[in-house]
């Protein structure tokens, strides 16, 4: 009797441990993400505002967001050209990259690190000074350009430009994370395979196309999803480089809620809008959550 | 001998298109560190000095001179991340270690709560916790730059990750500990913890780099100019007058500068560090 009881009580001990651990996350989450993801929903049933009392008004926001207003619609397609640019764009070149630095070159660690320092470089920093290379009379683009005997145009002025040239700033800020994890992935295949294929005559693009993309396709769909949940929160360097303009032609979804919310005090509809941010990332981690699983079967 | 010159061309090209990507990468990098050091009037000069010439050292004395507050701006930032990362670290740690070592009721199920907080945007829950915040007279401080990323989603990620590290440390060991009479805690903080030392390195710079260069919520919270962070004081070097580049980009390069030095210093380790503990 008493042989048993000594685990077990050591059981309940570490149980108590167990929740203990847990316990500053656990409350985090309820504090800092739970409460307010149900507070938000239902502020967006509201007129809530810091100008006047609230009141409830049912579905009145989400009425206006799909049928009133056109900023949002706008600023929803900027966030998905601004998406639809940087994923192909970041994803390609990271793999390009990391299929370059897999072979064992000399300096093959320098350009690994030189392509990393964005990384470690804040956003802030990096959008400021691209900011200032892409200026229309002292950038060092259109100095350079008018060195060639080209008249630059003015990038952050022209609606036509001024996305793409935020899209390759964010491209080349994180493309060296990227890269990383594609590396990584590119050195878990196992070198027999590629003997193999080798040995049957098989072309660098067949052995590519046939072993290296099948065998990191998981990275490839993990980082995928990833990349493009942050293209849909993108918001630093919209404020530092163009300020959502020229007009709105920059205005992404982070953007507009932080206009509706903290310039105009419209925390009913901002949330409302915060929503459909949320409702995109949920959808994009459930689809990543099931084909993750499926995945994990093949790999073992 | 036409194999070994195919192979010649091959590796060629592939050190022109690496030459090439990577010198669009040091182009901000360069455009900062010249700006730094050109003369004000040289600033604008047409055509444009490649190199500065004098060089001015004295832009980045010339920084605390024009912004008084620039080092307790400096300062902010860097405890606020340093307090961040090293609470997280340890919040994160304690309860990755509870997930994957310790027996309790109910433990996936907490797990995978805990986890669904990762798909809740902080830009979502930014609005009501701005509201309640403000309710509680926590506005204008560092409060909400320090403890909702510490113990909200970025703190989640880390349990992630070092859960799915104390997972792969064999069970002999803790199982070994208990019988030699250790607490869950003393095998955490004599056993575990320094063996997380490559997966701490990993959360630790992302942890520090995401507080480090946090611009949302500065910008959402503080308005008062002694309690700013160096993102959103970046902005002061812009006024009425035009933004003062010369010192703007000096104030850039020593905000960038303490970061890239201990990434260049401890790179083999978070690389690595990014392939081994789950993140790929």
């Amino acid at each position: 009797m008493s042989k048993a009881a000594a685990p077990s009580k050591l059981r309940r001990r570490n149980a108590w441990y167990g929740y203990l651990f847990i316990s500053p996350m656990m409350l985090g989450f309820l504090i800092f993400l739970a409460a307010p993801i149900v507070y938000a929903f239902g502020l967006s049933f509201t007129d809530y505002s810091l100008l006047h009392p609230s009141s409830f008004i049912g579905g009145d926001n989400y009425v206006r967001l799909v049928s009133g207003d056109k900023q949002f619609w706008h600023t929803l397609g900027n966030t998905l050209y601004f998406s639809a640019g940087l994923i192909p764009l970041n994803l390609g070149l990271a793999l390009a990259l990391a299929l370059l630095l897999n072979q064992k070159l000399p300096g093959t660690g320098v350009f690994r690190t030189v392509i990393f320092t964005p990384v470690v470089t804040s956003i802030v920093v990096w959008a400021i000074v691209w900011k200032y290379v892409f200026a229309t009379d002292a950038g060092l683009l259109n100095q350079i350009l008018a060195a060639l005997g080209i008249e630059g145009p003015a990038w952050l002025y022209d609606t036509a430009l001024v996305m793409p040239v935020v899209i390759v700033v964010s491209v080349l800020k994180k493309v060296g994370m990227n890269m990383v994890i594609f590396l990584a992935a590119l050195q878990d295949v196992p070198k027999m395979y590629y003997e193999a294929a080798t040995i049957d005559g098989a072309s660098r693009w067949r052995q590519f196309r046939s072993i290296t993309l099948p065998m990191i396709t998981p990275s490839l769909f993990l980082t995928l999803i990833i990349t493009l949940i942050g293209s849909l929160k993108v918001f630093s360097q919209i404020a530092v480089m163009t300020d959502g303009g020229p007009g709105t032609s920059t205005y992404v979804l982070v953007y507009y809620i932080y206009q509706l919310a903290y310039k105009v005090f419209d925390f009913g509809y901002a949330s409302a809008v915060a929503f459909v941010l949320f409702f995109l990332v949920l959808l994009l981690t459930v689809v990543q959550w099931n084909l993750r699983t499926r995945w994990v079967h093949h790999e073992q | 001998m036409s194999n070994k010159r195919q192979r010649a061309v091959s590796a060629a090209i592939r050190y022109v298109l690496l030459i090439a990507v990577s010198a669009v990468i040091l182009v901000p990098f360069y455009w900062m560190i010249t700006t730094s050091l050109k003369n004000q009037t040289k600033v604008f000069e047409f055509p444009m000095q490649l190199f500065p010439s004098p060089v001015v050292w004295g832009n980045y004395a010339e920084v605390f001179k024009a912004q008084p507050d620039f080092l307790l701006h400096y300062w902010n930032s860097f405890y606020i991340a340093v307090v961040v990362t090293v609470g997280t670290c340890l919040f994160a740690a304690i309860a990755g270690f509870a997930f994957a070592k310790i027996k309790f009721p109910l433990r996936n199920v907490w797990f995978l709560v805990l986890l669904s907080g990762m798909m809740i945007p902080a830009e979502v829950t930014t609005i009501p916790n701005f509201i309640w915040f403000s309710k509680l007279h926590l506005a204008d401080t560092h409060f909400p730059l320090i403890v909702p990323p510490m113990l909200g989603a970025g703190g989640i990620f880390g349990v992630f990750l070092l859960r799915q590290f104390f997972i792969t440390v064999p069970s002999e060991l803790d199982e070994a500990a208990e019988i030699d009479g250790c607490t869950p805690w003393t095998t955490f903080w004599r056993i575990m913890a320094p063996l997380a030392a490559p997966a701490f390195a990993t959360l630790s710079i992302f942890t520090f780099l995401n507080s480090w260069e946090d611009f949302l919520d500065p910008m959402i919270y503080i308005s008062s100019s002694r309690l700013f962070t160096l993102p959103i004081a970046m902005k002061l070097f812009t006024d009425t007058a035009g933004t003062a580049w010369h010192l703007l980009m000096a104030a850039s390069v020593m905000a960038t500068l303490p970061l890239l030095l201990v990434f260049f210093f401890a790179q083999r380790r978070f690389i690595d560090g990014i392939a081994t503990t789950g993140l790929k």
